[in-house]
């Protein structure tokens, strides 16, 4: 047997393993082939555990995470299932991702450990294509139960990292059993030929991938499918729109 | 026939034949007996004294409601004030009630109709000496009975409880020996109590007081069981169910728990109580365990389909009763749009499981992913009337203005609220140096002071 295919076979085994009492393997592509490419598969696994964070100076609240997440959500099918404890999502800007108000239920829990025990809830249940919990903290030992309740119903579940204080972010370094960690920033738009504001920009970071490597991508943020898309260059090279001041724009 | 106090003082006297009565006062309203209806009457009265007094109520006779007020009375202000609450509100329904309590029922039958105006509270241990002044047919006597009494010289209570039990029995029959019995008090006479026709409940005893939540969670199990056969027999589901749970030393420990839709599925309503049995405290056990389902609606059976064209999405409901019993109700809810242009208005909070409208907001203006709670005041430098800021300042950090879109004005919303007639505000989008997209906006419209304080507010933050 040639090295190759005797690794091949061993990972077969592996997964087999792994993937004992998993109710179903799929996965959700993003539609985005550099990005798919870097994740076992081709896309992000369901019935598996995501973690999002939002990165540069607005890491605490994360807008760009929490757009990202409902990104995904859109593009599955079913009921979504949002834990919080700080309500100030706004609903409508999840709408403009896709993802339809009448699909979404929030459940506001008092506490980081509520929202954990509703996640795991949620998951257990199966009943939610998606299960979105936004916590300052994870555990490994909180990170693993979620990840096998995911795996035993086949939902999708994104722990939403946000926090308020320097030293929770520091804890985002520790490793937990997510299957993938992704972290996003904007990014400056790209200038547009006349005054405003172009698609936003996001670096989507993805930090470790099970069984997959890590990767940053530039690409421009969900559209009102969920879809991102690699940014388009077409506005490049137009330098007098890159230095010039912000016009007003005749609208409104 | 009856008659009510005004036509007493006119003269008319119950059992009057009906055309002497007539003759005597005019403008009397004669309406016919109806037993049927008097009878479901005070049934339902009962049943509403059972809800609001005392559990254990039946119907007594044609005119009477008998109370077991044992371990109630204390709930409304003790004995006498319980009466007179009583007394009172039906009072204020328009029935002219007495009452009276005493140790046993046929004295509190006995006081209730020949001395209560309108309450009576009998000294506790008064024996049947109270009873003596009353006339003979305060002891519950058939009409015959009562006449040929007094034919015999017998007027009161008194002079039967003086004479010789047995002779009197052999003239006047068994009936009359049981309610001398009864009303000297050691003949007992139990109440069948008249249970709320709409409520299912189940009910389990033990002999050995349970503590440990192991077993309360397996009896739990069997109660719902016996409640859930019950509801099926009755097309029921359950709302709110309650599980009460008698302690040994007396004291009861409730679970209360609600569900969204009703609910007949055994393994749910387990689960949802097994849940809350750690907020019961079992002291030294418990002795008494029932499951009452104080809010049941109608369930009728349903079919299910079979998944043959796409796959079924599994329903949510049980998780959502789960989750609602768990962070509470008002806690778990789904965001549906409402026709307002203010921000912080057009978001609206609906129950998780409210029909599905298919509504959305309107998508011709970008909106951000996270609102503040309310506006932040930023420190800006701006050209007026309707530039957006170059610089701005929020929470110690500035920031220059790079790309910018706007003013997307918004008009205070007048009907509402006369302090918003002239209130406008001017949203800007914008983005910094680094990336990073605010929702800022100018309270009024930069150039008349009516339409607000001409400050600036950071309102969300974009993607």
């Amino acid at each position: 047997m040639s090295p190759e295919a005797a690794i091949e076979s061993l990972r077969a085994r592996i997964q087999a393993i792994e993937s004992g009492n998993r109710h179903e393997k799929s996965t959700l592509p993003f539609g985005v082939a550099s990005l798919d490419s870097k994740l076992p598969e081709g896309g992000l696994a369901l019935g598996a555990l995501h973690e999002i964070a939002g990165g540069g100076s607005g890491a605490g609240d994360g807008p760009a995470a929490a757009l990202f997440a409902a990104g995904i959500a859109a593009r599955t099918k079913g009921k979504v299932l949002w834990c919080l404890s700080r309500p100030d999502l706004f609903a409508p800007a999840l709408a403009q991702a896709g993802l339809h108000p009448d699909r979404v239920i929030y459940v506001e829990a008092r506490n980081d450990k509520t929202v954990l025990a509703c996640m795991e809830e949620g998951l257990a249940h199966g009943g939610p294509a998606v299960v979105v919990a936004e916590v300052a903290r994870l555990s490994m030992v909180a990170s693993r139960r979620l990840n096998l309740a995911a795996e035993k119903t086949g939902c999708l579940a994104i722990a939403l990292r946000r926090w308020s204080r320097a030293k929770d972010a520091a804890e985002f370094g520790q490793p937990t059993a997510a299957a993938t960690r992704w972290k996003i920033t904007a990014l400056p738009s790209a200038p547009l030929p006349t005054p405003g504001i172009g698609r936003p920009r996001w670096r989507v970071e993805l930090l470790r991938c099970r069984g997959g490597e890590t990767a940053v991508h530039e690409l421009e943020a969900c559209d009102a499918k969920g879809r991102l898309a690699l940014p388009s260059h077409l506005a490049d090279g137009s330098a007098a729109a890159r230095t010039g001041r912000p016009k007003r724009r005749a609208s409104g | 026939m009856a008659a009510d106090r005004a036509a007493q003082a006119q003269g008319v006297r119950i059992g009057m034949p009906a055309a002497k009565a007539e003759a005597m006062m005019t403008g009397l309203a004669l309406r016919p007996f109806d037993a049927a209806g008097d009878g479901q009457a005070l049934e339902r009265l009962a049943i509403w004294i059972c809800e609001r007094f005392a559990p254990i109520v039946a119907v007594d006779g044609r005119d009477g409601i008998v109370i077991d007020s044992t371990g109630a009375d204390h709930l409304h202000g003790g004995e006498a004030a319980m009466l007179d609450t009583l007394v009172t509100r039906l009072a204020a329904a328009g029935i002219t009630a007495r009452a009276a309590i005493a140790d046993n029922r046929a004295t509190a039958y006995a006081l209730a109709r020949y001395r209560a105006d309108p309450c009576l509270v009998a000294p506790p241990g008064h024996g049947s000496a109270i009873l003596a002044p009353l006339p003979v047919e305060a002891l519950r006597l058939p009409g015959e009975t009562a006449g040929a009494l007094r034919d015999l010289g017998f007027q009161t209570v008194g002079d039967c409880l003086a004479q010789p039990r047995a002779p009197l029995v052999k003239r006047f029959g068994e009936t009359f020996g049981r309610r001398l019995g009864q009303a000297a008090g050691w003949l007992a006479e139990p109440i069948t109590p008249l249970s709320p026709p709409e409520t299912v409940s189940a009910l389990r005893n033990f002999a050995e007081p349970i503590g440990a939540a192991e077993t309360i969670a397996r009896y739990v199990g069997k109660l719902v069981v016996t409640l859930c056969a019950d509801l099926e027999r009755k097309s029921l589901g359950v709302r709110r169910l309650d599980l009460i749970c008698r302690r040994v030393d007396n004291r009861n420990e409730a679970v209360r728990v609600t569900t969204a839709r009703p609910v007949r599925d055994v393994g749910r309503l387990t689960r949802l109580l097994c849940d809350k049995i750690e907020t019961i405290a079992p002291g030294f056990g418990i002795e008494t365990m029932s499951l009452v389902a104080t809010l049941a609606e109608p369930l009728a059976p349903e079919q299910k389909l079979a998944p043959l064209a796409d796959a079924i999405h599994p329903d949510v409901d049980s998780l959502i009763d789960t989750l609602a019993n768990r962070v509470g109700e008002e806690r778990l809810y789904r965001l549906a749009p409402v026709e307002s242009d203010v921000p912080e208005r057009a978001v609206r909070r609906v129950p998780a499981l409210a029909p599905e409208t298919g509504q959305s907001w309107r998508m011709d203006w970008p909106r951000p992913s996270r609102l503040l709670g309310r506006p932040e005041p930023i420190e800006t430098m701006a050209l007026l009337p309707d530039h957006p800021p170059a610089f701005f300042t929020w929470r110690g950090v500035r920031r220059r203005v790079r790309v910018a879109d706007g003013p997307e004005r918004i008009f205070g919303e007048w009907w509402k609220r006369d302090a918003e007639l002239a209130a406008v505000r001017d949203y800007f989008h914008v983005e910094d140096e680094g990336g990073e997209r605010f929702w800022i906006f100018r309270s009024g419209n930069g150039e008349d002071q009516v339409t607000g304080s001409q400050r600036w507010f950071l309102h969300g933050l974009f993607a």
